[in-house]
């Protein structure tokens, strides 16, 4: 237990250390980005330009920039956003937060309940397989934003049963209304589709595969051989191949989340990955720094679920910490 | 037991489909400090605005230049006059007049009386002392009028005498229309040194407008009942509220400017040109296209001109050091063909100065016929004849993403080609461009930072300004030209008074005749003023026919121009009244 929390600590600190790492090896200088909308007589810029330099404190030498990054880090202080200057980073993020979690939680979890539901209901069922088998495999090998454009293509140009972009219409205010509300669904269930889809392919396959290795397996044979119903024999198999696949959702939250930012950017759904690219764009190294530590600090908590649900589920693995 | 676990399950996901659905409401909460009452704006009162803004607004400092949300200047606050570039005239806007004492030492400006702050409080002359004065601070925007000016002194509630301590006529002009003047009750709470920097979320301004609301998406103004311009110049305004939307990418602007969701576009739309006049569009809607747009001019090039896109050589490497290389690329591009190809002719090849058509008075037509230079292959082979080229590659950059730039630029390539030049197309990341052209790391780019101003002052500004550093991060001489004798004219123009014309005139023919006979830049076309309108909720759009307004929301613009007047002039569209 302790060495798993170790190895989750070192990643985190590879991670982060990357993340503050990257943004500044890209060419270009955030504050002279910010400036060049503006135009302004050289010492006017001069001065403009050490203000904004100094209050960002990138006018410190690199290691310095380093230290201070973790020292901020542990007051939970991410720093202020270039791009929507002189806004905090962290409320830059709690305002996209709850769009990308919108998006992910309900994709990952029902597209694991119905894939997984799916995938053991086709196995060794000719009609529903020859269906789920090419379905399936075309869903899981179609890159999140050509799926995300062809919905949006099918759904919204041609038949303009969805709205093409954004969190919810121009004009309204965020309020619990039912007119606000609506549209926030409206707006969010394309994106939604998107990530769902994908994500139900994946695991319709992985489960459809499972269940028929299971059941080729001798305690399905021996039960059968008993005289045991289908349906008992299925749901045992169902079991055993569940644990394959929780382990499978902890690899695979790392492609979803990266799936989202995609599908986002697409849609133009506020969440952190269209934020995420308008950092990029601009440079901003602060608030890219906190998308980051963001997604890191959730993949990596999930990851950790992921880890403690196994435990419940799989009696080997209690059996095996105990034992320890 | 598995069923049971199944149906957990089922009703865990619904919890999570709908619970964070409902955070993403409470997330966002407006800017102002009291919430707005409505929770939504109706279509009919409400003008839709896009093409200026590019990230959340979150600022409405009218200090922090760049960074502030669309209509903070303009909506909010107001500039002492506007500038017609139409006309090519001021209109007094906060100031009544304003006129300078006959040995040009001393400015007065006389205000309008009862103007408003949006806290009820008056805007007297103590306020636009304390913004002029503001100048002396280092990080304000105009702080380079701050060596110039004297001191400012208040006779009465209405006037401000200015008294400088050296001529600054040109730098003062574009102060009077350009920076618009803030409270001093509120801004003298902020420290020196963050007055640009506060974001100013509850904003005190005197303009038409207040704010309603703000979120990642989009900022919401509505129309100020007490605006001073009511009375004074009679303008009202038919909406109530105004919503500058957030551009997203150019597909989706456009289908939302042909759904009838944005009212203004001001982004440049590929292909606007054929929408709006191709023979299977019109017919509906009066007339004027089957989506009902309109732009300022109903037939090319339908924008006004709003910057020059010059081909920047970088003066201090070969060849482009070379005069006859210079004459060479100048006489082998064609911008006739690009405006029409790559544009649709919805812009217009430039001058061989440059110089923004508002600007043509000052433009010494000797001076260009002597000198001048249009397309010509043979003229374009003979200089190259007369060069230092060698054959060498070299490459023309422009910022990846900007996609008629990056199409003209291949046409340029093939054009340079056709007379014997080699050049490659490169497009690298917007920062990245930058570096290089701060640096002088390129060979050959397109730029457009000069926009529009009341004389041809800042343009040559930009081209001949010195000394060159070895970062030019400020963007004035990217082409890093080190001409003295043109940057000693400049300096001698801000010191001219505006109403020696001829002393002007002669000074602005100087720098011309320089300019051509030296191609510091190459012109090539004018980038347009895009702006496109629905006409679906709203009527009354300004076109050269209709008032002459410029209906632009880019900063610079709706603050400083006519774009208020034209809004004013908005009514709505009797079809969409059901």
């Amino acid at each position: 237990m302790l060495r798993k929390l170790f190895i989750y600590l070192i990643t985190f600190w590879v991670a982060a250390s990357v993340d503050w790492l990257l943004p500044r090896l890209v060419p270009g200088n955030p504050i002279n980005l910010l400036l060049s909308k503006i135009s302004l007589q050289p010492q006017t810029y001069n001065a403009t330009y050490n203000l904004y330099m100094k209050s960002f404190g990138l006018n410190r030498p690199w290691w310095k920039q380093y230290l201070s990054f973790w020292e901020a880090l542990f007051h939970w202080n991410l720093g202020v956003s270039i791009y929507q200057f002189p806004k905090p980073v962290t409320s830059v993020i709690l305002d996209y937060v709850p769009f990308t979690l919108a998006l992910l939680i309900p994709a990952i979890l029902l597209s694991y309940f119905a894939g997984n539901r799916v995938g053991a209901m086709a196995a060794r069922r000719k009609m529903l397989d020859n269906t789920v088998l090419p379905v399936g495999y075309t869903l899981t090998a179609t890159p999140y934003a050509w799926l995300a454009l062809l919905l949006a293509f099918l759904l919204s140009v041609v038949g303009r049963f969805f709205p093409i972009s954004g969190g919810y219409s121009f004009g309204l205010i965020p309020s619990f209304t039912w007119t606000f509300i609506w549209s926030l669904v409206a707006h969010w269930f394309l994106p939604f589709l998107t990530l769902f889809l994908v994500g139900f392919g994946g695991w319709a396959i992985g489960m459809r595969n499972l269940i028929i290795y299971e059941l080729e397996s001798d305690y399905a044979h021996y039960m059968e051989a008993l005289g045991a119903p289908t349906r008992l024999v299925r749901r045992y198999a169902y079991r055993n191949a569940i644990l394959p696949q929780i382990t499978g959702l902890a690899l695979q939250l790392g492609v979803v989340v990266s799936g989202a930012v995609v599908t986002e950017i697409v849609f133009q759904y506020p969440g952190i990955g269209y934020l995420a690219l308008q950092a990029v764009g601009n440079e901003d190294y602060f608030l890219l720094q906190g998308i980051f530590l963001f997604i890191i600090i959730g993949v990596l908590l999930a990851n950790f679920v992921v880890d403690i649900v196994y435990v419940f589920v799989d009696p080997r693995v209690r059996v095996g910490i105990a034992g320890e | 037991m598995l069923r049971a676990g199944y149906r957990l399950g089922i009703a865990a996901a619904a919890v999570a489909i709908i619970v964070p659905l409902l955070t993403t409401g409470l997330a966002t909460t407006p800017a102002t400090a009291s919430p707005p009452s409505i929770s939504s704006l109706p279509r009919n009162e409400t003008v839709y605005t896009s093409g200026t803004a590019y990230s959340a607004p979150t600022n409405w400092n009218p200090l922090d230049t760049g960074n502030y949300a669309t209509g903070t200047e303009g909506l909010l606050y107001e500039t002492l006059f506007n500038y017609n570039p139409v006309t090519n005239k001021y209109t007094p806007w906060l100031a009544k007049s304003g006129s300078w004492n006959a040995a040009g030492t001393s400015y007065t400006i006389n205000l309008r009386p009862g103007i408003q702050w949006s806290d009820g409080t008056s805007l007297t002359s103590a306020d636009v002392a304390y913004t002029i004065n503001l100048a002396k601070n280092p990080v304000v925007p105009y702080s380079n009028l701050g060596t110039y000016i004297g001191s400012v002194t208040t006779p009465s509630a209405t006037t401000v005498v200015v008294n400088f301590s050296s001529k600054a006529y040109t730098e003062w002009q574009d102060f009077l229309w350009q920076d618009p003047i803030v409270q001093e009750a509120q801004f003298s709470t902020f420290p020196a040194a963050q007055i640009t920097t506060d974001a100013n979320t509850s904003p005190i301004g005197s303009g038409p407008m207040t704010l309603l609301a703000a979120n990642s998406q989009e900022v919401a103004y509505q129309v100020n009942p007490s605006w001073w311009g009511t009375s004074a110049l009679g303008l009202s305004f038919k909406f109530k509220y105004l919503v500058d939307v957030v551009n997203g990418s150019n597909n989706v602007e456009f289908g939302n400017f042909l759904a009838g969701n944005i009212d203004l576009s001001n982004n440049f739309l590929a292909g606007i040109a054929s929408q709006i006049s191709s023979p299977a569009a019109t017919g509906n809607l009066g007339g004027t296209g089957g989506f009902g747009i309109e732009t300022y001019y109903s037939k090319a090039p339908y924008m006004l001109s709003a910057n020059t896109v010059w081909l920047e050589p970088n003066l201090t490497k070969a060849p482009m050091n070379n005069l006859d290389f210079r004459k060479a690329l100048a006489y082998a591009i064609n911008t006739k063909a690009i405006a029409k190809i790559i544009y649709g002719n919805i812009v217009n090849p430039t001058s061989p100065t440059g110089l923004l058509p508002n600007l043509d008075p000052f433009i010494s037509k000797s001076v260009v016929s002597k000198y001048g230079f249009s397309y010509n292959q043979k003229m374009a082979i003979k200089y190259l004849k007369l060069s230092n080229y060698k054959g060498q590659d070299i490459t023309i950059q422009d910022p990846d993403g900007w996609t008629d730039w990056n199409s003209a630029t291949d046409v340029i390539v093939s054009q340079l080609a056709a007379v014997g030049i080699k050049a490659t197309a490169y497009f690298p990341q917007d920062a990245a461009r930058n570096t290089d052209l701060d640096d002088g790391t390129y060979d050959l780019a397109l730029d457009n930072n000069a926009g529009v101003a009341s004389s041809p002052w800042t343009y040559f500004d930009r081209v001949f300004q010195l000394p060159i550093a070895s970062v030019q991060s400020a963007q004035l001489n990217w082409e890093r030209d080190d001409n003295p004798a043109a940057w000693a004219l400049v300096q001698k123009l801000g010191t001219i008074s505006p109403t020696d014309t001829a002393e002007t005139d002669a000074t602005y023919g100087q720098l011309e005749k320089i300019f051509l006979q030296t191609l510091p830049e190459i012109p090539l076309w004018y980038n347009g003023a895009w702006a496109q309108y629905s006409t679906q909720y709203w009527l009354g759009w300004p076109t050269s026919k209709h008032g002459g307004y410029t209906p632009i929301m880019w900063d610079g613009w709706l603050g400083n121009m006519t774009t208020v007047e034209g809004l004013a002039g908005l009514y709505p569209n009797p079809a969409a009244a059901s």
